[in-house]
């Protein structure tokens, strides 16, 4: 019989992890769609930063309802791990609770856990309410119907039963324990290790142990079960960031905020246009089997992978959007959109390479099918949703490349920011000007 | 006072054969704009009261291509970077000095790797290293005891992590620093910046100006400060727009420093 569970139980596990990794291949092929960008330089920084932002979660605390009820979730669930690794070591080997040789040390731990599972579920369900029945800005827009709230609420759900059977099965256990049930019993009391379960022994009352036997291999089934259906959930979730925002907030932009990268290849032909000696007619040179560069963003594959990266790691929080200037006052811009839309083009991409074996032109793009110009030109380039983002998220360079395409590859800049650019051009300011009326000012009275 | 300014060129140093301390670099707007010009004055009589050897590019300076690059167009932006930087480099410029952040943030971060590597320093940043080597004293004058708030310029504060100097400058004027709820690194954008200046609005239900001057007037101040020139406007198109412009100036900090001195 405990063969057969055994057996059952390691196929399972193996049936989730190869899933889990399979997921993981995906995502990772689909960020390769990416350019390239090298970001592995000051390593020291990175794991500082990682540290403080990723695992320390600095950021997180800026809002200290949000921040504080996450931080609690998230202890929770790096901690329960521990458990985690007991039961999947149970489970394999048809042991009970294999960690109790650690005596009260082990109550410790479990007690431990048993506070944080309820002080999880507290926050799970604060978390719901704020969600679901608070008027809070960044839940209510229009980018977060849907699956997006569907997605957010299915994760409350699942933490919420899967601390509840967690709970379940410690009681069942304890009573099985007090029982002196056979396989149950340990080498030494549990009793000062269930602070919250006890609370619901009194349901137990009356019942044999073969029902009890069966409320805690339900409770425990359910829980493993739940654990490994949950990680594969995650790729297809939000809830994605808690493995992506380490790797996110390491690979992050060190530079000041304000710094835009100098496009290589503008680089290139600028030098060229400036270079008095350059021959115009010269012979292409050898790498003139190149395709010419493309100047800016219209789809996934001119993004970066840093940025797919971002997009993956996107926790859909709405932090940024609360924060943009446009989209306070009522513009289309939404900064989580960005990076919605562009996870969902990936993820669009991935599919058809799933099916065929590699991308074909479906006729869409992240340009237009996905972000509208609209929401492009509305960005004052202000760094607040970079500033806000918890995870080192950086919409607005997505933007900056999308609008880069815009102008340098179809010229397609609003009428006004047109004029200024010829102005810029012609009379070396934005403004119709001549250059040479600079310093009129000075002559100017005071 | 109604003689000119004297402003050196760095053509006439070059022809002296002298390198000023340090290039003044003007920005469009403060070349142009005729609410700007007031603060490069101002600037400028505070760096001749500190007897600070200063020139300026005058018509050798161009746009440092902030806007461009902002609206998406890398090869004007890198155009004029070149030109500029050649200018700079033909003058051997080793420190400048400007009244814009947009300039400050380019001409720091973006020209360096394009060949143009300078100490380039905020007027507010420079204006309080002057005040700490004791060669500008200020007092609070007419400001003393004033209820004043600063807007956070985004491409100085978020941008460069810059919020204390022109805050500790206001600090010396004594003046009553009050903070906006939105200030510092959470600061709202004043709706110039990414080459918003040059064109209108998308579609929305406000202007964000006009968001950023009720920040601003729900702690009644009786100045708003700023640290840029498209700051400056919008918020004063923001305040007249809530015809609030005959109880509320807004003044740059080096205008206020100037107008404390009675320069
Ligand atoms: S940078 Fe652009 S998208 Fe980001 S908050 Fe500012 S205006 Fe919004
Ligand atoms: S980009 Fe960052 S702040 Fe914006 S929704 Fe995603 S995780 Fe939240």
């Amino acid at each position: 019989m405990h063969i057969i569970a055994q057996i059952l139980f390691v196929i399972a596990l193996l049936a989730g992890v190869g899933f889990f990794a399979r997921n993981i291949k995906r995502l990772i092929r689909n960020i390769k769609l990416g350019r390239e960008i090298d970001r592995n330089d000051r390593a020291g920084e990175r794991f500082a930063k990682m540290a403080r932002i990723a695992f320390g979660q600095s950021k997180m605390v800026r809002k200290p309802v949000a921040g504080f009820l996450h931080v609690v979730v998230y202890l929770g669930f790096i901690i329960i791990n521990i458990e985690v690794l007991e039961i999947v070591i149970d489970g394999v080997f048809g042991t009970h609770r294999i960690f109790s040789f650690m005596g009260g040390f082990y109550n410790v731990l479990i007690a431990a856990f048993e506070i944080l599972a309820f002080l999880v579920l507290v926050g799970v369900i604060i978390f719901w309410i704020r969600r679901n029945l608070m008027n809070i800005y960044r839940f209510l827009s229009r980018e977060l119907k849907g699956w997006p709230k569907n997605d957010a609420n299915y994760i409350l759900y699942f933490e919420m039963v899967l601390m509840l059977l967690f709970l379940t099965m410690n009681a069942a256990d304890h009573q099985l324990q007090l029982n002196g049930a056979e396989h149950y019993a340990l080498g030494h009391s549990m009793q000062a290790a269930f602070p919250i379960s006890n609370f619901i022994l009194p349901i137990f009352d009356g019942m044999t142990n073969a029902s009890l036997v069966i409320v805690e291999r339900t409770a425990w089934w359910l829980h493993i079960l739940g654990i490994l259906f949950f990680l594969n959930y995650l790729y297809y979730s939000k809830h994605l960031h808690i493995l992506l925002a380490f790797p996110n907030v390491y690979y992050s932009k060190l530079q000041p905020k304000g710094e835009f990268d100098n496009l290589e290849a503008v680089k290139k032909e600028v030098a060229l246009m400036m270079d008095p000696d350059a021959d115009p007619f010269a012979a292409p040179a050898e790498d003139a089997e190149e395709e010419p560069e493309k100047f800016g963003a219209s789809d996934i594959f001119d993004l970066n992978q840093v940025q797919l990266l971002n997009s993956y790691t996107c926790t859909e929080c709405g932090r940024c959007t609360a924060e943009c200037p446009a989209n306070q006052t009522g513009k289309k811009l939404s900064p989580r959109k960005i990076m919605m839309d562009t996870r969902d083009r990936v993820e669009e991409v991935g599919a058809i390479i799933n099916q065929k074996g590699k991308f074909e032109d479906d006729g869409k793009q992240l340009l237009d099918d996905y972000i509208l110009r609209e929401e492009l030109w509305a960005c004052t380039t202000c760094n607040a949703c970079v500033e806000a983002c918890p995870v080192g998220i950086d919409p607005l360079s997505i933007i900056l490349d999308m609008r880069r395409y815009l102008v340098m590859e179809q010229s397609a800049a609003p009428q006004e920011l047109a004029i200024a650019m010829t102005n810029i051009e012609n009379n070396g300011a934005p403004w119709p000007y001549n250059q040479m009326d600079r310093l009129n000012w000075a002559e100017e009275n005071k | 006072m109604a003689e000119a300014l004297k402003v050196p060129t760095m053509a006439e140093y070059m022809a002296a054969g002298k390198q000023p301390e340090v290039l003044f670099w003007v920005g469009c707007a403060g070349s142009f704009d005729d609410r700007a010009k007031k603060i490069t004055k101002a600037f400028v009589k505070l760096l001749q009261k500190a007897d600070v050897d200063f020139a300026v590019l005058g018509t050798e300076e161009s746009c440092t291509g902030d806007p461009a690059k902002r609206a998406g167009n890398e090869f004007l932006f890198q155009m004029q970077a070149a030109t500029n930087i050649e200018v700079l480099n033909g003058y051997e410029i080793k420190k400048i000095v400007t009244a814009c952040p947009h300039c400050f943030n380019t001409i720091k971060n973006e020209y360096p790797g394009l060949g143009g590597s300078y100490e380039v320093m905020h007027h507010t940043q420079f204006l309080k290293s002057l005040l700490n080597e004791g060669r500008l004293k200020v007092e609070g004058g007419k400001f003393k005891g004033k209820k004043i708030t600063f807007h956070d310029p985004c491409y100085l504060g978020r941008a460069n992590n810059e919020y204390e100097a022109p805050r500790d400058l206001l600090r010396k004027l004594e003046v009553e620093l009050v903070e906006m709820k939105k200030c510092k690194r959470n600061g709202l954008c004043c709706g110039a910046g990414g080459a918003q200046m040059f064109k209108e609005p998308e579609p929305g239900n406000k202007d964000v100006n006009i968001k950023r001057t009720e920040q601003a007037l729900e702690v009644n101040p009786e100045i708003i400060a700023a640290g840029c020139p498209f700051c400056n406007t919008m918020m004063t198109d923001g305040v007249k727009n809530k015809e609030k412009e005959g109880d509320i100036a807004v003044m740059d900090v080096a205008e206020m420093i100037a107008n404390a001195e009675e320069l």
